[in-house]
């Protein structure tokens, strides 16, 4: 029983089918990701399984139970959490106050306070800065910062919309190895990259998008030597 | 803290040494006081921009009026019908923040603002078939407050001191005042005030971090829609007269203007804005006249010409070198500090 199932999802914006008829499933403690182009669907995958795009058909089902039409703020409470594109952090609170923003949907405020702890010895940085305005931070921290407020709402299945977004090489690395220490601590990730090979490296299975549909499958290994994702992804010439 | 409780106790004594105008000018700044703090929940705390905000004041003003007034014959007790005007606006924000759940910024202070004027329309136009508003006419004879048979309208001598009905209403206003400030405190630093910041942040954050943001803007309309419905039926018993023409656009603006002059989200900047803006054109209503008669022997400006010249004026030198207001909250004043570095 797989902690996230899809099936035959599709996403309408009007007249267009942005998704059309996706099968998909992530197992708990899985580290899976969904690479592909721009405008290939992926975003609206992620916003269709937390509640902020309605799926014109199909259905999705989380931790065994049907969760169409469940809106999102529900969910977070369930554990299903998204880390937006572009961060969406909250620029004129503190980093402090963001982080406690995270912790929103909780009420055990005792752990609340350790993991807020826990966030400081995971991101060093954030910690240094933490009384700072979080719209003054780089565009890496902000990044980590979006990610240590979606782990302060305790996820079990946490849903990265391109981490890896306008950040440089070196930034990139970084927040790959967060995302990598998060899913070690059992938390499951489906992640959304266009970042292909980093996220090929990280994940343990993947799919491949392609203008709203699923075009492969499989493990992340497979697919990192398939010659077709490294002529399309990896930009690589075909031998 | 107890010197400030005592001077303002006292105050009214000071005041009518000056005439009992002062208290009522007093009065009407305090009720002003209450709306732009009512007003400050919405577009402070929520960041949603209402510029029909005095379509909640006209609504608590009539609940008041129509339920203790010849007009219907009804004469119900005060603490009988300011909750009734606190949950009909209530209603009322709700009736206004349902539809406009998807607007923000400009959009939103359109809509609001035809709300604003749809609200004095009708009650303009509720006079027939069946007479519910009796029309511009307005409604005359509305009750005063009274208290065990004390009458709030009239002067009575208690231990030698003469207390008038301005008075009375002055103390009961400062109570309401001091709950209603008390009420913003706690919410700001509240769960929901939290989910306000976060929604006016971002709103699509805000539901990511698991906050209702349609209950919760919802919410801040209602608040701050209560709140101005108690000011409208404590206008409506202080005057003992109300008619859709003091509900006009203009004092939505006014409230707006009070509560950004003062700083938007720090509830004791709106305090000073609507002091500010209550008191200013009343101080010059009686220093201009004699003043330019003094130095020119005649009247050259009327008060009320200068009055709308130095709010004019005032307004655009406070957005030049305070913009935040003039005691901006801890994130506004971030927020510029940031565009400038």
């Amino acid at each position: 029983m797989s902690l996230l199932e899809v099936k035959g999802l599709e996403v309408r914006y009007g007249g267009i089918r942005a998704v059309k008829g996706v099968d998909l499933a992530v197992g708990e403690g899985e580290l899976v990701c969904l690479i592909g182009a721009n405008g290939a669907g992926k975003t609206s995958i992620l916003k269709a399984l937390c509640g902020m795009q309605p799926s014109a058909a199909g259905t999705v089902s989380y931790a065994g139970k049907p969760i169409n039409g469940v809106p999102s703020f529900r969910l977070v409470r369930d554990g299903l959490v998204l880390v937006p594109e572009g961060r969406g952090i909250f620029g004129q609170l503190t980093v402090a106050e963001n982080l406690a923003m995270g912790a929103f949907a909780r009420n055990d405020s005792g752990e609340v306070a350790r993991d807020l702890k826990r966030m400081q010895g995971l991101f060093p940085r954030l910690a240094e800065r933490s009384g700072q305005s979080a719209g003054t931070l780089s565009g890496g921290e902000q990044q980590m910062l979006a990610l240590g407020r979606a782990l302060m709402s305790k996820p079990r299945l946490l849903l990265l919309d391109e981490p890896s977004m306008g950040l440089a090489p070196l930034m990139v690395a970084k927040i790959f190895e967060v995302v990598r220490r998060i899913a070690s601590e059992g938390v499951t990730i489906l992640l959304v990259e266009q970042n292909a090979r980093m996220a090929l490296e990280a994940a343990s299975r993947a799919y491949v998008m392609e203008s709203g549909s699923i075009t492969l499958a499989g493990d992340a290994k497979d697919l990192l030597a398939d010659p077709r994702v490294r002529e399309a992804y990896l930009g690589e010439e075909a031998a | 803290m107890a010197l400030i409780g005592i001077v303002l106790v006292a105050l009214p004594f000071a005041l009518s040494q000056a005439g009992t105008a002062w208290v009522r000018i007093t009065n009407l700044a305090i009720l002003f006081t209450l709306l732009a703090l009512g007003l400050n929940i919405v577009v402070g705390f929520a960041g949603l921009l209402d510029l029909g905000y005095v379509a909640f004041y006209a609504v608590g003003a009539y609940a008041y009026a129509l339920l203790a007034s010849p007009h219907f014959g009804l004469h119900l007790p005060f603490w009988v019908i300011l909750p009734i005007g606190a949950a009909v606006a209530a209603l009322f924000g709700v009736l206004l923040g349902a539809p406009t759940l998807k607007l923000r910024g400009d959009y939103l202070a359109i809509v609001t603002l035809g709300f604003g004027e749809i609200v004095r329309i009708f009650l303009n136009n509720l006079a027939r078939p069946v007479n519910i508003t009796n029309g511009p006419q307005g409604i005359t004879g509305i009750d005063p407050f009274s208290i065990s048979g004390v009458s709030f309208a009239k002067t009575d001598t208690f231990m030698g001191a003469m207390i008038s009905g301005p008075m009375k209403y002055y103390w009961f206003l400062l109570v309401v005042l001091v709950a209603v400030i008390a009420i913003n405190l706690r919410l700001q630093n509240s769960r929901i005030g939290r989910a306000w910041e976060a929604v006016r942040e971002d709103e699509t954050a805000a539901r990511a971090m698991g906050i209702d943001t349609t209950q919760i803007k919802l919410l801040a309309f209602a608040m701050g829609a209560s709140f101005g419905g108690i000011a409208g039926g404590l206008f409506a018993a202080i005057q003992g007269f109300i008619s859709p023409e003091s509900f006009v656009l203009v004092e939505s603006i006014m409230v707006v203007a009070m509560v950004v002059l003062g700083g938007m989200g720090n509830i004791w900047g709106v305090i000073l804005g609507a002091l500010l803006l209550s008191f200013v054109p009343e101080i010059l209503r009686y220093t201009v006249e004699p003043l330019q008669k003094a130095v020119f022997g005649r009247m050259i400006v009327e008060p009320e010409v200068l009055r709308m010249l130095i709010f004019g004026f005032a307004l655009v030198l406070v957005m030049l070198f305070r913009p935040a207001g003039l005691l901006p909250s801890a994130v506004r004043k971030r927020e510029l500090a940031e565009r400038k570095a």
